[in-house]
């Protein structure tokens, strides 16, 4: 085409980014890659092959790890941890420093390298995902430079085993190592199978960065290296993004092994469009949320829900802007839509889209596709209902799909109809309605008239199948930390035994389970009786089973107003509960020494009486955070409820240590299932009645007795429970890890390890930790 | 610009006319204020769109040329100073009908462009048109007591027939902003309506004097209001305002033009005017204006850029395509 020819027809030219300096790069390494081990390049060993999805094309050959080199890896973090820790927290600042100014001096050669593995347009390699690294290891060079002063009681966890997706590969190596590093961990990390190459060249610049050896540990490889990280005995972190299907699996593998576990998982967003937005920007917000990457991101806005009344105009202008769209060559710097990053990811969308046919109207985006490489042109489909496949299931590709709604009250109840929780997007001018809206979405992060927005200070991460954990911010180092209080073994407590000869002289006394505000006996009919030390005769605790485990936690579920009700009134609940309690401290410390044979039982109920107090204080305490993201406008961190918490209790201290569970739960607006100390399980019993008193509502604390090993598998498993506390003395820790899995509800278990309650880590901001979900909540601002 | 006899403003229905390369003229409709109302404009979003397109859309070699020639073909070379005189006037007329000069555009093997048109106060307008004689290229007057609009009523309406009669083919007329930031759009509409009456033949564009509405909202609403009122373009702004064409601010008009073409057919003009300066942003407005309104819009016909020192950089970046080597601004002829 002459210029002429242009100036009549004025169409888009071909603006390629060059790869030279990338392939000059992998040339200089013969193309040819070891594992990057205590601080050396192994020789390469059986190698896979990496290539580029914009034109299949192999890039380099990169080696397949084996469980020996997974071990040296680890041995290498092993060994450079305690001394990397040992650091101040100012020296760790200044490696991190170096790393994110070593990812600006070679950001083009990143951005490039990414675009050739991963197949995403230049443009946003470029000028989102590694600015984005830079940002996030500026962000925790500061975050080590502040541990020394502002996280005095936490420490860093060890050696934490990293497993990354192929979608951001260098955004989510930075999200994974550094705040890792910042706190004092060491890593062993491993990229995606399809892309590894920028952890590749990253692992250079920590050599480049002075990083001590061992610090950052890569292993490229297939799945197989991902399952011997997480199966490795000297690990004590696994942090996954990925899908939920593996991160269920890495949830099992872990369980009862004693590591911590964050897991960033799938989504499928909704975007919410009321019919009072600014529709045209909608609309280009869509282009950022489902046509970011391919639509290739956890996050995706891909369920467009369109208020009825504007919909036909939205969708028809929606079209309009797709038929803009350009697909192609990812090197292409005007590309939108680049190609998809493996042949096998091409395969699984397009059978995906033509399961789904039949329901819908599809529309894509008319446009030649390049004849190699792994390319799908950008999808609408109108027209679904929420039981379609295509509205329920992650496609992870460029495929939106698209529902309407009448009110502002169905856009929710749609939205949260969906197993996973990652994000959402709202759409409106009215402030009212958006920040109403808000706070009603199962997400991790809600953006308001924006949409995929991201920085190092503000949390990410999702919610139910989604997964748990944040990255960012300070909520994202606890991710990275543990208390530095010490545990001990738990020693297990066993009922006292039937005497040979009973003493009977009281009046009989029926303890029975205390569902939805309600004393009802055991649905199994089974009781067992408390003795006291000395064969007194206590009472009957009743034996609940898995129908009464059912009926708590619908109970549970169905007290809703709890969560909406103010923190002033929570605490003034619970205050309430401490001054009942304290008028009956006589006659529980008099239970509590004679169930456990003890003279502690007045101390306890004093003890217990102050920590309902501290948890009615931290009701309306435990502030969020606005945070300052590089927006006008900010970015809300709000604590919410988890929602439905079942508890197992510990045994030794029978009224203390329910109280500890049960009071930052319900002061954080969740709904508790509590399962009272094996043992000692009368106090629990009292303490019902005390609830019935403290206007307390129906459903909010639910008290089973029983056997924890009987309950913790129906709890753990239940799907509509949202987290499960073990702090129980029967070693359950596994168990409700393992059966957690079904619906990766949050858990926090004991590890067969105990707490001194009476102290001051018996309560406090790990506590508040567990009993909240942070969500972040994008609000731009600007008229 | 096509000369057609002037419609009066009736419902938008009774005029309707298919796509055409010469576009109909807006007959303008009926105030629809449920329409106006419901315009909403999202600051942050519309910054986060306009903050993206230059880097969305990049263009090289022989498409940056090609584009940087169109760009010229879509100025209105303007001088709006105190002291223009016929002199200053006649030197920026030749400048516009030869705007590059020849051995570059031999080179690019292109032929003989001309800018889209001058642009200069009334009392310029005789000599203009007697320096353009035979080049087609239209006269623009700003009008209407340009630029603040306060001047009395019945004297702005007399100016525009003063200037039509003085040759001027193309009338920029200002808005009174006051009727924006006190919502009285009836008062806009009758306004406007009235000084397209006025215009007869001539092609009215309204400048919004952006910088002035204070919001991008007020942006939107007053554009829709000019285009039912029968606005051949809508313009940004005067060139006097603190703050004058952005590309926020075209955003939000050139999807104000989009909405009314999809509900009435009718392509309305745009013309952001002040502050673009440099061939990089023509391009990236350009890019824009692809994006979001299409190829259609694409010609001097439906867009132009108000701008007096844009020719020269684009002259710059031109001889640095055809030699290679980077140019000065003494090499090409002033105007």
């Amino acid at each position: 085409m002459t210029v002429k020819d242009i100036f009549e027809t004025m169409e888009w030219g071909p603006a390629p980014e060059s790869d030279g300096e990338a392939q000059a790069w992998l040339d200089a390494r013969e193309r040819r890659f070891g594992l990057f081990i205590d601080g050396h390049w192994t020789e390469p060993g059986e190698t896979f092959e990496s290539r580029n999805p914009g034109n299949g094309e192999v890039l380099a050959h990169v080696t397949q790890a084996g469980a020996d080199e997974v071990d040296a890896a680890v041995r290498a973090a092993r060994r450079a941890q305690p001394k990397w820790a040992g650091l101040s927290g100012h020296q760790r600042a200044r490696f991190l420093y170096a790393l994110a100014r070593l990812v600006q001096k070679h950001a083009r050669l990143f951005a490039v390298l990414e675009t050739l593995d991963n197949g995403k347009p230049i443009r946003e390699s470029r000028d989102i995902d590694v600015p984005l690294v830079a940002r996030h290891f500026y962000y925790h060079a500061g975050m080590a430079q502040l541990q020394d002063a502002e996280l005095p009681d936490r420490g860093a966890l060890g050696v934490a085993g990293q497993i990354i997706p192929w979608n951001f590969p260098l955004l989510m190596l930075a999200w994974k190592v550094a705040p890792a590093i910042a706190m004092g961990n060491t890593v062993v990390l491993k990229p995606a199978e399809y892309t590894s190459l920028t952890a590749l060249l990253f692992a250079e610049i920590c050599t480049e960065a002075g990083l001590p050896r061992g610090v950052v540990n890569i292993v490229t490889g297939d799945g197989q290296v991902g399952a011997a990280i997480t199966a490795h005995e000297d690990i004590d972190k696994i942090a996954f993004t990925g899908s939920t299907e593996v991160g269920r699996i890495i949830r099992k593998a872990t369980a009862g092994t004693g590591k911590s576990l964050t897991l960033e998982l799938g989504g499928k967003s909704p975007y919410i469009v009321f019919d009072d937005a600014d529709i045209d920007s909608a609309i280009e917000g869509l282009v950022d949320a489902i046509w970011f990457n391919q639509g290739q991101v956890c996050c995706a806005g891909s369920r467009l829900l369109v208020q009825e009344g504007i919909a036909d105009r939205f969708h028809a202008k929606l079209k309009a802007r797709m038929a803009k769209l350009r697909i192609g060559d990812p090197l292409d710097k005007s590309i939108d839509v680049g190609a998809l990053v493996d042949p096998v990811q091409l395969d699984s969308v397009t059978r995906m889209v033509e399961a789904g046919k039949g329901a819908g109207e599809i529309y894509q985006t008319p446009c030649t596709l390049p004849n190699r490489g792994c390319y799908y042109p950008p999808t609408l489909i109108t027209g679904l209902a929420p039981s379609d496949t295509l509205m329920q299931e992650e496609i992870f590709g460029p495929v939106l799909v698209a529902t309407t709604f009448r009110t502002p009250a169905e856009a929710v109840e749609i939205a949260n109809n969906t197993r996973y929780g990652l994000a959402a997007t709202v759409w409106s001018e009215n402030i009212n309605l958006a920040l109403d809206v808000a706070p009603k979405l199962a997400a991790g992060v809600v953006w308001i008239n924006t949409t995929n927005a991201f920085d190092a200070a503000a949390g990410f991460g999702g919610v139910r199948e989604s997964g748990f954990g944040r990255e960012g911010g300070w909520e994202g180092l606890l991710a990275y930390t543990k208390p530095k209080g010490k545990t001990r073994p738990l020693s297990p407590i066993t009922a006292f035994p039937a005497p040979a000869q009973a003493k009977v002289d009281e009046l009989d006394r029926t303890a029975k389970l205390y569902i939805g505000g309600k004393q009802v006996r055991p649905d199994g009919g089974y009781s067992r009786a408390i003795w006291s030390p000395k064969g007194a005769l206590l009472g009957h605790a009743g034996l609940a089973n898995r129908k009464d485990a059912r009926n708590a936690v619908e109970a549970a579920r169905a007290a809703t107003g709890w969560a909406k009700a103010s923190a002033h009134l929570r605490a003034q609940v619970i205050y309430y509960i401490a001054e009942n309690l304290a008028a009956r401290a006589e006659e529980f410390a008099s239970r509590i020494n004679r169930m456990t044979g003890k003279r502690g039982g007045a101390a306890e109920v004093e003890k217990s009486v102050e920590r309902l107090f501290t948890y009615a204080a931290w009701a309306d305490k435990l502030d969020g955070a606005a945070k300052p993201v590089p927006l006008r406008g900010t970015a809300l961190a709000m604590n919410e409820p988890v929602g439905v918490i079942a508890a197992f209790c510990p045994d030794e201290a029978p009224l203390l240590g329910l109280v500890s569970l049960m009071a930052p739960a319900i002061a954080m607006g969740n709904r508790v299932v509590l399962a009272a100390s094996q043992p000692f399980p009368l106090a629990a019993t009292d303490f019902y009645q005390l609830l019935d008193t403290s206007d307390v509502p129906p459903g909010v604390v639910n008290i089973l007795t029983g056997f924890h090993n009987d309950l913790a598998g129906t709890l753990a498993g239940h799907l509509d429970v949202d987290a499960v506390w073990a702090q129980s003395g029967a070693d359950i820790s596994s168990l409700v890890e393992h059966e957690s899995a079904g619906n990766l509800k949050r858990t926090w278990v004991n590890n067969a390890r105990s707490r001194d309650w009476f102290g001051a880590e018996g309560e406090g901001r790990e506590f508040l930790h567990h009993a909240t979900e942070v969500k972040t909540t994008w609000i731009p601002w600007g008229e | 610009m096509q000369r057609e006899s002037d419609a009066s403003v009736t419902n938008r229905s009774a005029d309707m006319q298919l796509p055409q390369t010469i576009e109909a003229r807006n007959p303008g409709m009926a105030l629809d204020m449920d329409w106006v109302m419901s315009a909403q404009a999202n600051t942050s979003a519309i910054e986060r769109r306009a903050g993206s397109i230059g880097a969305r859309r990049s263009l090289k070699k022989d498409h940056q040329a090609a584009w940087l020639l169109k760009a010229i073909t879509m100025i209105d070379l303007t001088t709006l100073a105190g002291d223009d005189t016929p002199g200053r006037v006649r030197r920026l007329c030749a400048k516009a009908r030869q705007p590059v000069r020849p051995d570059l555009l031999d080179a690019l093997g292109v032929g003989p462009i001309t800018t889209g048109a001058i642009c200069v106060y009334h009392e310029m307008v005789p000599t203009a048109v007697e320096a353009l004689v035979g080049s087609g290229i239209p006269v623009a007057a700003v009008s209407t007591g340009f630029p603040a609009g306060l001047s009395p009523y019945r004297l702005r309406i007399m100016e525009i027939g003063e200037s039509v009669k003085a040759g001027a083919r193309e009338i920029d007329i200002v808005i009174s902003r006051r009727h924006v930031l006190t919502g009285d759009w009836q008062a806009l509409y009758d306004e406007v309506r009235e000084m397209r009456r006025e215009c007869g033949d001539a092609h009215i564009k309204t400048i919004l004097a952006t910088g002035e509405l204070g919001s991008l909202r007020n942006v939107a609403r007053a554009s829709l209001v000019c285009m039912m009122a029968g606005a051949d373009f809508i313009k940004t702004s005067t060139g006097k305002e603190s703050v004058n064409a952005t590309l926020p601010v075209s955003l939000v008009m050139m999807r104000a033009i989009r909405d009314y073409f999809e509900r009435t057919g009718i392509r309305i003009g745009y013309k952001p005017a002040g502050g673009i300066s440099k061939a990089k942003d023509a391009l990236v407005y350009l890019a824009l204006l692809k994006e979001e309104l299409g190829d259609d819009w694409l010609t001097p016909h439906l867009f132009r850029f108000g701008a007096s020192s844009l020719l020269g950089d684009i002259e710059r970046q031109l001889e640095h395509h055809v030699t290679g080597q980077y140019s000065a601004l003494w090499r090409h002829a002033m105007g």
